[in-house]
Parts: C-alpha cells; structure tokens; sequence
C-alpha cells in the first residue's frame, strides 16, 4: 500500500477532510458539520474517508488549515486558509489566478502568480456580511433552510435589492420587504447579489477568476451572479467545498517528501 | 502537562527601571493632586509640554492614561460607561475608555502607583495636531471641573509646512501664556523654557537612537518592546530622568548588538507596523510574531515622538515645528515617501496595517496607501481590523491567520 496524505480544514461551519495518493490524486472526500469538539470532528472526518478510500494505514502526513487548525492533534504541521485555498486552487487550475473563497465565516481573494505563488490576498473586514453566515441568517429570517436558497435565487424574475452592509441591518430590511408584498425569490436573489458586492468591493478582481467554498459549492447561482457581475467567465475548480482541505493534502504531500 | 509553553519575548533589563521612573513619575503627580503643593497641567502626548513644564506644572497625559486602561483590558468595562453618557462608541476609544474610568472611578493607576485616582488638572492643554477627539476629550474635564481649556488648532494633512502656517503655531503658543501664568502663579521665563527644550532635544535625540537601533540585523528590540520603553520619551521628556534612562537602554542595546543577541531569536522576517498598537493584546502579538521568527522592527507610531526641530535656536519655533511636522498632521504624499525610506532603513520585508475602528488619525489604509506602497516598493502587507483600546472590534482568529499568511507568503517567495 502506498503512502497517502491527509488535508484537514476546520471551518466555522463545516469541516473537509481530504485524502491524496503520491501524485497529488484525491482519494477521498469527507465533509461534516464542525460542531464544538474539532478533534473529534477531525479525527471521525479522517476515518470515514479512510474507510470510502479503502485505506487501513494512517496517513503518511497530515496538514490542518482552517480557524480549527490547532485542534488536530494528528496534524504535523498548520497552514493558514490562505496558502491552502491559494494551492488547492492552483493544483486545479495550473495557471495564474484569483481565487474568490466565501467559506462561512469569512470571504477570500487571493492572487496567485503563473508559478502559483501568492501574489497577494485580502480577507474580508470582521463582520459577517457577504458570508455563508449572512446566508444562513437570511434564510432563518425567511423561515427557510439554506438548500432551499439557491433554487430561489435562480428563480427570482427580479431582484429585491438590500442596501445595508450589515448583517442585522439587512435581517431589518427583509421585513419591510416582506410587510410591502416583495417576492421571496426577489428578496433571496438580493441577499446573493448583496454577498457578490461584499467580495468585489474586497479587492480587484484580475485575470482568471475562480470561486471556491463550501457558499459556491452549494449555491452556483451565485457564481452566476458574480459572472455577470464582472462580466466574465468565472471558473469553479472540481469539488469547490474542499479546495483547502486539498491544498493542506498537498502541502502533508510535499512536506513528507522533503 | 498542563505547563504553559515557555515565552519567546526577550526581557530587557532597565524595564526595572523605567517601572522605577514611572512611578515616581505618577506618585509626584498623585501627591501634588492630594496636597495642591504643586500645579498639574494635562497635556496631549504631541502638545505643548515644554512650555508647561517651564511654568514648573506637573504634566499629565490622558493618553498615557488611555494606553494603560487598554493593556490592563480595563477598558472592556470602562468604555460602556462613556457610551451611555452619550460619547460614542465610534469615537476615539482612549476618550471613552478615560471617561469611563472617571465616571466609574476605577484605574489601574491605583492599584500600580496607590494613587487616589485619576489626578485633577489645574489646567488642560490641546493640541489639535493629532486629531479633533482630544479637545472634545478636555472638555468633558473642563465641565466637570471648570478648569480652563487652552490650545493649539493645527491644521492637518498638510503636504509642505510654510512660513504662514509656522508663525500662526507660535502665535498661538504664545497666546496660552496669559493663561498658564495665571494659574501656575508664575511669570513666563524664557531661560527655563529654553533649558526644558534642551533637555526634551536630548531626549529626542536619545530616544531616536534607540529606535535606530532596530535598522541592526538581528534587531536587539521590537516594536511591542518599543511601545513600552517610549513611556519617558512621552511623559518624562523634558526632564534629565528621561535622559538618564534613555543612556541605560542604549548601553543595553549597544550590547546586545554587541554579543550577537537578538530581540527576537532566529530573526527571518522584518516588518513594520503601521497604525496604533492593539495594547490589549500587545503581549500576544508580541509572542506570536516572536514564535514565527517575525521581528516587528519599526513604527510609525514609535517614532511619532521624536521631535528633532526643538534643536533649533528659538524655543517657540522649535515646538511649533515640532509638533506640526510629524506624520500624523501630513499628507498622504508626505506618508508615503516617509513609510518608503522607512523600509529601506530597517530592511522591510512584510508591513501590517492596523486598521483602529476609533482613531481614523492612525490609520493610514484607509486611502489606498497598502496598494499604492506595495505597488511601487513589491513589500507584502496585510492589514488588520481592530481597535486600540477597543477589543469589542477586534478579531483574534483573523488577525492570527492574516499574521501568519504573510510569514508564509514571505517564505514561499523566498
Ligand atoms: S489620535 Fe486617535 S487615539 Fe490619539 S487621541 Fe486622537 S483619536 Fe484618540
């Protein structure tokens, strides 16, 4: 049996595991929701991707990136979601690229060279707007759950616009909306539009761009959104949710062969 | 188990005795506010000192103040107490922090020095150099007290310093002597004025060497080392205590240099710190640049007291040019070639931007200067949203992550 690596990345929400073979080829994917116990997260994410993987040894090498990364205690070593995001997206797209990460708590927008060196990143300002958070906290207001959002959005002939930067500040602005008769299609579209404006006020949005997170893997109106938006093509690499997870799987990988 | 990992912050030695002068710099204070035996004037950390220093006042400065209320995290239970009394929680938050120990009566000046509380001003002394938020701040204690409130009104983002602009400061320094004459009970005396800048110039010049020190590879001291050590250059400058320790921690240094010491072991990244210090988490940050190898060599805000001009002949030109040159009153275009020959001196490789929610004045990101400086010297910044006093507006797990990316930027390019 070769030797695999393993890529933890706890997120706010949600916590991915992935698994990659020598080559830097996935074996296994596993995402569960990251509760208040990450080690034990951590640790059930690795066996039930061990498990669909078929593999019995334990990982050669484990990275852990995400707001959790010290929790793992089966991890060598930690990166920041900003190197992980920056690789897993590069491994994807093999060329210079923006990657735009709007993970759960945070956005993202990193800049990477032909070589896949970060040229520079920005992540957003501390409050959640613009967030997967912001997204579930609309969908409460709107007496929804959040897998019920995207097909809204899509179907939305128009959209409600919200004006506010704040979270709570929109959550007010969705009442008056509902007590004037507004769509709900309408109002959904318009919290999605509202996330899109988060990121490209972030940073220049150059070249290539691609759009990663568990927000767009869920939600590929919104990459519809931010296409139009830029007005142009925007790329989501294989399996969005994971990209970090990959880049830690890749750094275990590159790390152990060093 | 259970032990806590071991610091990676370097002690330096005469911070004994800077305690040592600093206390007996608040206890002299605290016994002339008991017994009245002695006039105190309150002063902006960038105002007139030396003046009020000739009139014989002891000096006091809020800002000081406000900077011990946000390390001791005081301030998280102070501040709410300004807000309700109607000082906004987006206003500078070492004005809500200081009123909110006024009104609550609670300082760790207390506990640390035995003092009564916060010592009341006899007079209190502007200058709007820095930013509007301190006249408004006087004028709390001027209602409270009905003390009078004097100062200067500086205009700020000036680009060059004319002849205009200098004759109008040192009119108005004039123009408080009336006022301090009166309630110090003393005649203006140019001599003891001249004396006191000297001794501030020496002071100045002292404490400009040991920020330069830092431009040393490895840097025998840091940034967080500096926030604490400028404590005399603020409120001692102008006296010969000052002086004398600022000839201690030079030798210190020098020896350092000396014996190959590092403030911060295994030095790989030098960086700026652009912006006021989270003082309640200073000593976290310091930990954490220290444990990645990251030695946060300079400030702009260290270096904000160092006053050069008070070399010159006349007194009154010299604080009046003191005070208006600084960073902090100029214009970006001014801010920008400053921060350039700042890099090169120190040998930047990484800056951080501290974007404080409450002081617009220290926050030099908010016009574009991160792109444009990056842009034209390659240098990585990341910037961080906190506050100084303020730790209600303040992320750890995203300050920590955007820390650590730009080590890690920093190595991949290497
Ligand atoms: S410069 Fe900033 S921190 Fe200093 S007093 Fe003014 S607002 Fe407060």
């Amino acid at each position: 049996m070769s030797a695999f690596f393993c890529g933890v990345d706890i997120g706010a929400s949600a916590t991915k595991v992935v698994l990659v073979d020598g080559d830097g080829n996935a074996l296994a994917r596993v995402v569960r929701p990251s509760g208040v116990d990450y080690a034990a997260t951590a640790s059930n994410c690795l066996k039930l991707a061990m498990q669909d993987a078929g593999l019995v040894d334990q990982p050669a090498f484990t990275v852990s990136t995400g707001y959790g990364r010290e929790n793992v205690d089966f991890a060598g070593e930690t990166r920041t979601e900003i190197h992980c995001h920056g690789l897993g997206c590069f491994h994807l797209v093999g060329r210079a690229v923006t990657v735009i990460d709007i993970g759960g708590q945070d956005n993202k927008v990193i800049h990477l060279g032909d070589d896949g060196r970060r040229l520079e990143f920005k992540m957003n300002r501390k409050c959640a707007a613009g967030t997967g958070a912001f997204i579930e906290e609309v969908a409460l207001r709107l007496g929804l759950q959040v897998g019920e959002l995207d097909a809204l959005a899509g179907a939305a002939d128009r959209t409600v616009k919200l004006g506010s930067f704040c979270t709570v500040f929109s959550k007010t602005e969705i009442l008056s909306h509902l007590r004037n008769g507004e769509p709900v299609e309408g109002i959904v579209r318009g919290a999605f539009e509202s996330v899109v404006e988060r990121i490209v006020e972030m940073d220049p949005l150059d070249g290539l761009v691609a759009a990663t997170g568990g927000v767009v893997a869920h939600n590929p109106t919104i990459v519809e959104i931010i296409k139009a938006r830029i007005g142009r093509e925007v790329i989501v690499p294989e399996a969005p949710q994971f990209t970090g997870a990959l880049g830690a799987a890749l750094t275990a990988r590159s790390l152990a062969s060093n | 188990m259970g032990d806590k990992p071991a610091s990676a912050i370097k002690k330096i030695e005469a911070t004994g005795l800077m305690r040592k002068l600093m206390g007996a710099y608040f206890q002299e204070i605290d016994q002339a506010a008991r017994t009245g035996d002695r006039k105190i004037a309150w002063c902006t950390s960038v105002g007139p000192a030396e003046l009020l220093r000739s009139f014989g006042f002891l000096v006091y400065f809020p800002e000081n103040h406000g900077a011990v209320l946000g390390s001791s995290r005081l301030a998280q239970e102070l501040i709410p107490a300004a807000n309700a009394r109607g000082y906004s929680p987006d206003i500078c938050s070492y004005l809500t922090s200081d009123v909110g120990s006024y009104i609550k009566q609670q300082t760790p000046l207390i506990q640390a020095f035995g003092m009564a509380g916060i010592p009341k001003a006899d007079v209190l002394v502007y200058n709007t150099n820095q930013c509007r938020d301190v006249q408004d701040w006087f004028a709390f204690y001027q209602r409270e007290w009905n003390v009078p409130l004097i100062g200067i009104d500086t205009q700020r983002g000036l680009g060059d310093i004319t002849r205009d602009h200098l004759d109008g400061l040192i009119a108005q320094h004039k123009a408080l002597i009336p006022t301090l004459e009166e309630v110090s009970g003393r005649t203006f005396d140019l001599d003891r004025l001249k004396e006191v800048v000297a001794s501030s110039y020496r002071c100045t010049l002292l404490w400009k060497k040991v920020l330069h020190l830092a431009a040393h590879v490895p840097s025998p001291i840091t940034f967080f080392d500096s926030t604490i050590h400028m404590g005399p250059a603020v409120v001692l400058r102008g006296t010969p205590e000052a002086e004398q320790y600022y000839a201690v921690l030079i030798a210190e240094l020098e020896q350092r240099i000396a014996d190959g010491v590092a403030a911060v072991d295994g030095e790989r990244h030098r960086y700026y710190w652009e912006g006021m210090p989270v003082w309640g988490k200073l000593r976290d940050h310091a930990e954490m640049f220290a444990s990645e190898g990251a030695c946060v060599t300079a400030s702009t805000y260290c270096n904000s007291w160092i006053f050069e001009p008070l070399g010159c002949d006349d007194p009154f030109e010299g604080m009046a040019r003191s005070y208006t040159e600084l960073f902090i009153v100029r214009s970006e275009d001014f801010k920008e070639q400053y921060l350039k020959t700042m890099f090169k001196t120190y040998g930047i490789d990484g800056m951080i931007y501290h974007d404080a929610k409450t002081c617009p004045n220290n926050s030099n990101c908010r016009y574009g200067m991160p792109q444009r400086l990056n842009r034209e010297t390659g240098v990585p910044y990341v910037t961080i949203n906190g506050d100084l006093n303020d730790l209600r507006l303040y992320s750890e797990e995203q300050a920590r992550t955007q820390f650590e990316a730009l080590g890690e930027q920093l190595r991949e390019g290497a």
